[in-house]
């Protein structure tokens, strides 16, 4: 079953229902509006060479597939081991990085700290506000290889809590939670600007959280 | 559950900590390379070799001689949780430093005999594995370039079947048990990622250029005796 957020992010796939293909979805800012935090050049090769890599990447496994009148979403719900690998991967993180395109916002714009609601349930979920910024760091910061650190809010108690998954593989599949923000901790999100420094990263990605996109993602 | 379950080996985390039990572990520290960080150019910059083995290689020391003292301790208050617990940071951070570790040795510049494979055992064995050199690095990279985020690419010796075979593992996961590594090619994006970019296949065909063949020769030699 698909989550409400996920149809909301019914991102990448403009489907077109005779010629089925999945296209690269815009990013929502310039590629220079991240900077100093993300530069364009990262911008340039992590949304230009990457994640538009995975559409394309999918676009030729799906040709020959019975899961080709599936959108994104649907098929990365589909969980990774429900999926050819090559196809779960390539929808996965084409998913994965809409989701971490709209997480972040250009610093001078944005809302610069959650609304009154969703710092409530922040401190109600992690105690403070801080101590939610330090474990989400900490995860983020000590996952081992390739992933993704997220937000998320668990369907039955309502509360946020913080996950990390493994290269590819995304939250979608989880029907108990709701994906709210994720930070990419892949080498190639921070490799260009900030070299083996991922804690550096993490610090400039909280110069740049879309809160009011978290907030909307709530149940 | 959302993250991967570890299939790190506790049997790691065992071995450390009878060690560990005996005061046997000593502090792991990061080994020199054996040319200057520039001499693999243009085939890997001189600034990817710094930042690979100050930086990255120097972490993984760091963080698994924090891992080995924080399981001396678990060891010593017989705290078995903990010591569990400690099971995917050793599995980490100690692969790292092996497999880095191999990776130094199994480079070389042209001008110290990088790149050059010649006639011999290795030789021999390659080519009746797998037709030809030719063939063996087309299929390495092709294993190599699918390997899914962080890894290693690895031509292995197979005691058991007493064959080489190429391999491939996740993030820091070391080569252990029957299969003895000979060479190992690092597929994390640092590895290549200030000259290559996105583009790992141009690294991997590039990096045979390097390849210390007499080192590989003689793990061949020591794991096949």
């Amino acid at each position: 079953m698909l989550s409400k957020s996920a149809q909301a992010v019914k991102n990448a796939a403009h489907e077109n229902s005779s010629k089925m293909t999945y296209t690269l979805e815009a990013l929502p800012y310039a590629q220079d509006a991240l900077a100093p935090h993300i530069s364009a050049e990262t911008l340039d090769f992590h949304y230009g060479k990457h994640h538009a890599g995975y559409v394309t990447r999918l676009n030729s496994l799906i040709a020959s597939s019975d899961l080709k009148s599936l959108s994104i979403e649907e098929i990365t719900a589909k969980g990774p081991t429900n999926v050819p690998a090559g196809i779960y991967n390539s929808a996965a993180q084409t998913y994965n990085h809409t989701f971490y395109w709209k997480s972040l916002a250009p610093a001078a714009t944005r809302q610069a700290a959650p609304s009154q609601k969703l710092n409530d349930l922040i401190v109600k979920s992690f105690g403070s506000f801080d101590a939610f910024k330090t474990k989400f760091s900490d995860v983020a910061a000590g996952h081992f290889g390739s992933g993704w650190a997220w937000l998320v809010q668990d369907k039955s108690s309502g509360l946020l809590k913080i996950v990390d998954t493994h290269d590819a593989v995304s939250v979608v599949h989880d029907t108990t939670v709701k994906p709210i923000l994720v930070c990419d901790v892949w080498e190639h999100a921070y490799y260009i600007d900030y070299r083996n420094l991922r804690p550096k990263y993490i610090e400039s990605w909280w110069s740049l959280v879309n809160w009011q996109f978290a907030e909307s993602n709530l149940i | 559950m959302l993250t991967r379950l570890a299939l790190t080996t506790p049997r790691l985390t065992r071995g450390f900590a009878a060690a560990a039990a005996t005061g046997g572990v000593s502090k792991f520290s990061l080994p020199d390379l054996s040319f200057a960080p520039g001499a693999l150019e243009p085939f890997i910059s001189a600034q990817i070799m710094e930042i690979h083995h100050a930086k990255h290689h120097q972490t993984y020391v760091n963080n698994l001689n924090i891992a080995i003292e924080k399981l001396e301790e678990a060891v010593h208050k017989k705290d078995a949780a903990a010591v569990l617990a400690l099971n995917s940071a050793i599995n980490f951070n100690y692969g790292g430093h092996v497999n880095h570790t191999i990776f130094w040795k199994n480079l070389a510049p042209q001008s110290q005999g990088g790149g050059d494979l010649q006639k011999g055992a290795l030789q021999a064995a390659l080519t009746k594995q797998f037709g030809s050199l030719d063939s063996f690095i087309t299929n390495f990279n092709g294993q190599a370039a699918a390997v899914q985020g962080s890894g290693w690419g690895w031509l292995v010796y197979n005691k058991t079947t007493k064959s080489l075979e190429i391999a491939t593992t996740s993030n820091q996961d070391p080569i252990l048990g029957h299969r003895v590594p000979l060479l190992g090619i690092d597929v994390w994006e640092h590895a290549y990622y200030l000259q290559y970019k996105n583009v790992r296949p141009d690294y991997l065909k590039n990096i045979w250029n390097v390849v210390n063949w007499k080192d590989v020769s003689e793990r061949y030699l020591a794991a096949s005796q």
